[in-house]
C-alpha cells in the first residue's frame, strides 16, 4: 500500500514534467509550421500520462487523456490539419489534464461534467477535419476510423501501457498483407525481440507488439523458451520469453514503422532489426549481432549459421531509432524517460544523469553548510585572539578551510538553483492570452532562460513577472493599427531577459510600445492625491509613481489590468525577496522594467550594527548611507520626535534603543551614528545606533519556527561568535516608531513601549 | 518523511510514556531548583541540559522571555522560570543551567538554578495541586505535586507553561497580562 503511494507520487512528479513538455510543445505549435517531432513529443507525453493513470485506476484521467491522445494521434498522422482553434482546444485540454491530475493527486473526484466541453471540442475537431482532404499521403490508409471509436483494445492499451501506438500503426495498414504486390517489392525483416524480464512490470504487453507486427506484413513468429525456468522457480510477473520474427512486408513498410511498434519499449529490450534481400526462409536462431551488438547473455546459441548479411543491423538498447532520437532532441534536457544517446553498457538506456531528490534533504544539507560557515567564522574569530606569528600553520589551514567552505556553500546552493526557464516558459501562454484579450499583436522574445537562481526565488518570480508582462501588453504596447500609423511593425515585441550581474540576477521586461505617458501619470497621481499639486518631479520620479499603491492610468478597468493593484504588488513582492525594481522609459519607444534579485533567499548581505550590548543586522538593500550628524543638523519636531537634515531633506530619527528598550546605549545621535535607511516604498528614516561594525553575509534563520514573529524583526541569524543577532525589518521599525512618537522622546529603558499595544488606526490604514 | 528526527523522537517518547503509565509503571521526571522551590518535568520532554550561555535579547517582551540562543544552528527562545513565577529576573551565573525541552514541534529552553534529581514517579504518587484561587496561581500548567523524601516537587505541564507564547500572531498584550497575573503573589 505504502509502496503504491510512493509510485503514485513518482507518477505525479513525472506527469507534471510531461505536462510541462506537452504545454511547451503546444505553445510552439502554429498553423502551417508543424514540427512533427513536437507533435510526437506531445503525443508521447499525453500517452504516458494515460498509461500511468490506467495503472493506478484513475478512470476519468484515462478517459479524458484518451480523447486528447486520439486528436494528437490524428495530428501526427497528418489526418487533421493544425489550426489556431485546434491549438487552443488542445491547450485547454492540457489544462484540464492538469486539473484531473490534481484531482487524482488529492484523491477527490473531479467535478462532474468538467471535461464535457473540451471532449466535445476535441471530438468536433476530429469530425470537422476528418472530411477535409488529407494533406499528406500517409493519411490515405488511415481512413479507417482509427481512433474516434475507442474499442476494447484501446482501453486495454490504456491499462497495459503503450501498445496503443502499435495498434494504430498496425491498423493504418490493415490491408498490406492481403494485397501482396509481388515478392519483388517485398522486403524481409528479421527482428529479434528480447525484452528484459521486467518488461511486464512497466505495463507493456509484448503480445500487442507482435500483433502489430503481424499487421505490417506476414510475420513468422518464433518464441524462444530457453530461458524459461522450471515451474517451481517461475515468477509470474517476470517475462522469460523472447522472440524472433521474420516479417515479410511491403517495401513501403519502412524501418521506421517497425521501430514505431517498439517505440515505447526501446529502453526495456534488446532489439535487433535487420533487413535482407528476399531470401529463403530462415533460421530460427537469428543473426548473432553485428560488431556493436552486445552478446545476448543467457541465450547462448552461437549459431553456426551466420545469418543473413546484416544489411542494416542496428541494436536498440540505449541507442534510439532515428525518429525517437530526433524528438528527444526537441525535448532538450530533462526528458521524463531519459534515453541518453550513449550506448555505454548494455543497461538498456537506464543510464541517466539526473536524480530526483527530496527537497527536505537538500534543505538539510543547506542548513548544515550554513552551520559550517558559522563555525568556521567562529574559529577564525578565536584565532584572531591568539598571539600573532605563532600559529602560522593553523592560520594557513584555516584559510584553506574558509575557501573550501565557501566552495562547498556555492556548490550546495547550486543544487537548489534552477534555471529561470521554468518561469519564462509560462510566459508565452500569458502573452498569447493577453494578446487575444486586448486585440493586440504581440511577439515574445526571451533570452537568458538558462540563468540559474535559487528555487525559492524562481517560485516567487511568477507573480511579479505575470503582472509586469500583462502591464507591458495592456499599457505599453499600442494596438496594431496605431502601430502601423506611427511606422512600427504591427506586432509589438515584449522582450524578457535574465542574466547574472554581480551576484544578483537581473531580469528585464522590455517592450517597444508607447512608453510611460508622464503627463498622464502625473495628473492621475495628483488626482488621486498621491502627489501634491504643483510638485515638481523629475522624469524618473514620475515614472516611479506607477509603483504607488492604488495607482492606475488605464482609463477603464480592463480584464487584464487597471484595477490599481499590480505594479505596487510587484514592488512589494520583489522587495519581500530582497530585490529592487526600477523602470526606464522613453516616450514613443517603450519601457524597460529592471528587476534585480538576490540569487538565494538563504543568505543575506547585511550590515552588522551595535546598540548597547546587542547587535543587529540591517539588510544592505535598505541602507542608503550612515553618518554622524552634527548638532546643527538635529531638530526637534513639535517636541514629539527628532528630525535630521540629511542631503537637503528632513528625515525622522528613530532611536533603536528606545524602540527596543535596550539599556546602556548611546542616546545622543551626535555621539552615535545615524544609518539612513529606505523602505521599499521609498520613504526614508534615520536609525540611531551606537556603532556600525561592518558588512557581512549572514545565513537567515527563522525566529518563528521555535518562537514567534516579532515587530520590527524580519528574522535572525548567527554571528561569527555563535551569538544570535536579529535581522531588522525596516518597514516594521517605521511602523513601530510612527505611533510611539512620544515614547521616543520620553526615555523608557527596558520597559515595553506602547508601540505594541495594538494596531493604531493609522497602522491599519497603512498596512 | 518531512518529519524532523527530533519530532519523531518526541512522538515515540510520548506513546511510550502512555504505555508506561497504563501499566502502572513509573514515569521519570527531571527535577530542578529555582530558588528554594523544586520543579519537575517529564524526562521525555527534555532534549538536553546545557550550561548557561549568554542570550540575545528580544525587544519588547515580558522579562521572563530572556531572549534567544543558538542551539547548534537553530534559534530557540529561553524562558526564565523564576521570572515566569514572579520571582524577578534571574541574575545568571555560570552555574545556571538551561533545560531544553521539546513542546510539539517547537524547541525551547528554560533557565533554572540547578538540576537536582531524576525521579521515578508512579501515577499514584502524584497528588493534585491544592485548590487555589485561579487568580492566585494559574494552575493550568501544574500537573501535580510529588513528595520526594521531604521535599515537595511541583510537576510542570510544559505544554501549558508557555502556551501563550505558542501562537505566531499572538498579541503581546496578552502575554504581558498573563505575566502580570503570574507576578501577583
Amino acid at each position: 500500500m505504502d509502496d503504491l503511494s510512493r509510485f503514485k507520487q513518482t507518477y505525479f512528479d513525472e506527469s507534471a514534467e510531461l505536462m510541462a513538455v506537452a504545454e511547451a510543445g503546444l505553445l510552439r505549435l502554429s498553423p502551417g509550421d508543424v514540427d512533427m517531432d513536437e507533435v510526437n513529443a506531445i503525443f508521447r507525453a499525453v500517452h504516458s500520462i494515460k498509461g500511468g493513470a490506467g495503472a493506478f485506476g484513475f478512470s476519468e484521467l484515462v478517459a479524458f487523456s484518451h480523447e486528447f491522445e486520439t486528436v494528437m494521434d490524428e495530428l501526427r498522422n497528418g489526418a487533421i490539419p493544425v489550426t489556431t482553434d485546434l491549438i487552443d482546444t488542445l491547450i485547454r485540454a492540457n489544462d484540464l489534464l492538469g486539473q484531473l491530475l490534481g484531482c487524482a493527486g488529492d484523491e477527490i473526484d473531479p467535478p462532474p461534467g468538467l471535461t464535457d466541453d473540451t471532449v466535445a471540442a476535441l471530438r468536433h475537431a476530429l469530425a470537422a477535419n476528418r472530411t477535409g482532404d488529407p494533406p499528406q499521403p500517409v493519411a490515405e490508409s488511415a481512413a479507417p476510423p482509427a481512433s474516434a471509436t475507442p474499442d476494447d483494445e484501446d482501453d486495454e492499451a490504456g491499462i497495459f501501457g503503450d501498445a496503443l501506438a502499435a495498434i494504430h500503426a498496425a491498423r493504418a495498414d490493415d490491408d498490406p498483407p492481403g494485397t501482396g504486390s509481388g515478392t519483388a517489392d517485398r522486403v524481409r525483416w528479421t527482428i529479434r525481440f528480447r525484452p528484459k524480464s521486467d518488461l511486464l512490470l512497466s505495463g507493456n504487453e509484448p503480445a500487442y507488439m507482435l500483433r502489430a507486427l503481424r499487421r505490417l506484413g506476414e510475420a513468422d513468429i518464433h518464441c524462444h523458451l530457453d530461458d524459461l525456468p522450471a515451474l517451481a522457480d517461475l515468477d509470474a510477473e517476470l517475462l522469460h520469453l523472447s522472440w524472433t520474427i521474420t516479417l515479410t512486408a511491403d517495401a513501403s513498410v519502412g524501418r521506421d514503422r517497425i521501430d514505431d511498434v517498439f517505440e515505447f519499449v526501446a529502453d526495456d529490450c534488446d532489439l535487433q532489426i535487420s533487413a535482407d534481400a528476399p531470401l529463403p526462409a530462415v533460421v530460427e536462431p537469428s543473426a548473432p549481432a553485428a560488431s556493436a551488438a552486445p552478446p545476448p547473455p543467457a541465450r547462448t546459441e552461437p549459431s553456426a549459421v551466420p545469418g543473413p548479411p546484416a544489411a542494416q543491423t542496428t541494436t536498440t538498447p540505449a541507442t534510439t531509432s532515428p525518429a525517437t532520437a530526433k524528438s528527444d532532441g526537441a525535448k532538450t534536457d530533462g526528458p521524463a524517460k531519459p534515453r541518453s544517446g550513449n550506448s555505454g553498457g548494455d543497461h538498456g538506456g537506464l543510464t541517466t544523469h539526473t536524480i530526483r531528490v527530496d527537497l527536505d534533504k537538500i534543505d538539510r544539507l543547506v542548513n548544515m553548510v550554513g552551520e559550517m560557515v558559522i563555525t568556521q567564522a567562529m574559529i577564525a574569530e578565536h584565532l584572531r585572539d591568539l598571539p600573532p606569528g605563532q600559529f602560522q600553520e593553523l592560520q594557513e589551514g584555516l584559510e584553506q578551510l574558509a575557501q573550501h567552505t565557501r566552495e562547498l556553500r556555492e556548490s550546495v546552493m547550486s543544487i537548489r538553483a534552477q534555471p529561470v526557464s521554468s518561469v519564462f516558459s509560462r510566459m508565452p501562454r500569458l502573452v498569447r492570452e493577453c494578446a487575444t484579450m486586448t486585440g493586440k499583436e504581440v511577439l515574445l522574445a526571451t533570452s537568458g532562460e538558462n540563468t540559474e537562481v535559487d528555487k525559492t526565488v524562481v517560485e516567487n518570480l511568477v507573480d511579479p513577472l505575470t503582472h509586469m508582462i500583462r502591464n507591458s501588453i495592456d499599457h505599453g504596447l499600442e494596438g496594431p493599427e496605431e502601430r502601423e500609423r506611427i511606422g512600427k511593425p504591427r506586432a509589438g515585441t515584449v522582450h524578457l531577459s535574465a542574466q547574472h550581474r554581480s551576484g544578483r540576477i537581473v531580469i528585464e521586461v522590455t517592450d517597444d510600445g508607447r512608453g510611460i505617458n508622464r503627463a498622464k501619470v502625473l495628473s492621475k497621481a495628483i488626482e488621486k492625491g498621491l502627489v501634491q499639486p504643483g510638485a515638481s518631479l523629475t522624469d524618473e520620479e514620475i515614472d516611479n509613481l506607477i509603483f504607488l499603491p492604488g495607482f492606475s492610468t488605464a482609463d477603464q478597468v480592463s480584464n487584464l489590468s487597471g484595477r490599481g493593484v499590480g505594479m505596487d504588488v510587484v514592488r512589494r513582492n520583489i522587495s519581500a525577496l530582497g530585490g529592487r525594481i526600477g523602470v526606464y522609459s522613453t516616450p514613443g519607444e517603450g519601457s524597460r522594467f529592471v528587476l534585480s534579485l538576490p540569487l538565494t533567499l538563504a543568505v543575506l548581505d547585511g550590515m552588522v550594527i551595535s546598540v548597547g550590548e546587542e547587535r543587529f543586522v540591517l539588510p544592505l538593500t535598505n541602507i542608503v548611507e550612515s553618518l554622524r550628524p552634527k548638532p546643527v543638523d538635529l531638530h526637534g519636531l513639535v517636541n514629539k520626535c527628532d528630525v535630521m537634515m540629511a542631503r537637503g531633506e528632513y528625515v525622522r530619527l528613530v532611536y533603536l534603543h528606545r524602540l527596543f528598550g535596550i539599556p546602556k546605549a548611546v542616546d545622543d545621535a551626535t555621539r552615535g551614528l545615524v544609518v539612513l535607511v529606505e523602505t521599499e516604498d521609498g520613504s526614508r528614516l534615520g536609525l540611531v545606533v551606537d556603532e556600525v561594525l561592518g558588512q557581512q553575509q549572514v545565513v537567515i534563520k527563522s525566529l518563528e519556527s521555535n518562537f514567534r514573529r516579532l515587530d520590527g524583526v524580519a528574522a535572525a541569524t548567527i554571528l561569527g561568535d555563535g551569538r544570535v543577532a536579529l535581522i531588522l525589518d525596516v518597514a516594521g521599525l517605521r511602523e513601530m516608531s510612527r505611533h510611539s512618537g512620544d515614547s521616543d522622546r520620553a526615555r523608557p529603558t527596558a520597559t515595553p513601549t506602547p508601540a505594541l499595544a495594538g494596531p493604531s488606526p493609522r497602522q491599519r490604514q497603512t498596512v | 518523511m518531512s518529519m524532523s528526527s527530533s519530532m519523531a523522537l518526541a512522538t515515540v517518547g510520548g506513546s511510550r510514556s502512555d504505555a508506561l503509565s497504563l501499566n502502572g509503571t513509573e514515569d521519570q521526571y527531571v527535577s530542578f531548583t529555582v530558588g528554594t522551590e523544586e520543579y519537575g518535568v517529564n524526562i521525555l520532554a527534555v532534549r538536553e541540559i546545557r550550561g548557561w550561555t549568554p542570550e540575545s535579547r528580544l525587544p519588547n517582551l515580558p522579562d521572563y522571555v530572556r531572549g534567544v540562543i543558538n542551539l547548534r544552528g537553530i534559534i530557540i527562545p529561553i524562558f526564565d522560570l523564576r521570572a515566569r513565577f514572579g520571582g524577578g529576573k534571574t541574575e545568571v551565573t555560570k552555574r545556571h543551567v538551561v533545560v531544553v525541552i521539546q513542546v510539539g514541534e517547537r524547541t525551547r529552553g528554560i533557565l533554572v538554578d540547578a538540576i537536582s534529581d531524576i525521579l521515578a514517579i508512579g501515577p499514584d504518587a502524584i497528588k493534585p495541586p491544592p485548590d487555589v484561587d485561579s487568580g492566585l496561581i494559574d494552575a493550568e500548567y501544574l500537573s501535580g505535586l510529588y513528595t520526594a523524601e521531604n521535599r515537595m516537587v511541583t510537576l510542570l505541564n510544559v505544554d501549558k507553561l508557555f502556551a501563550n507564547e505558542h501562537g505566531d500572531h499572538q498579541d503581546p498584550v496578552d502575554s504581558r497580562a498573563i505575566a502580570a497575573n503570574a507576578a501577583t503573589p
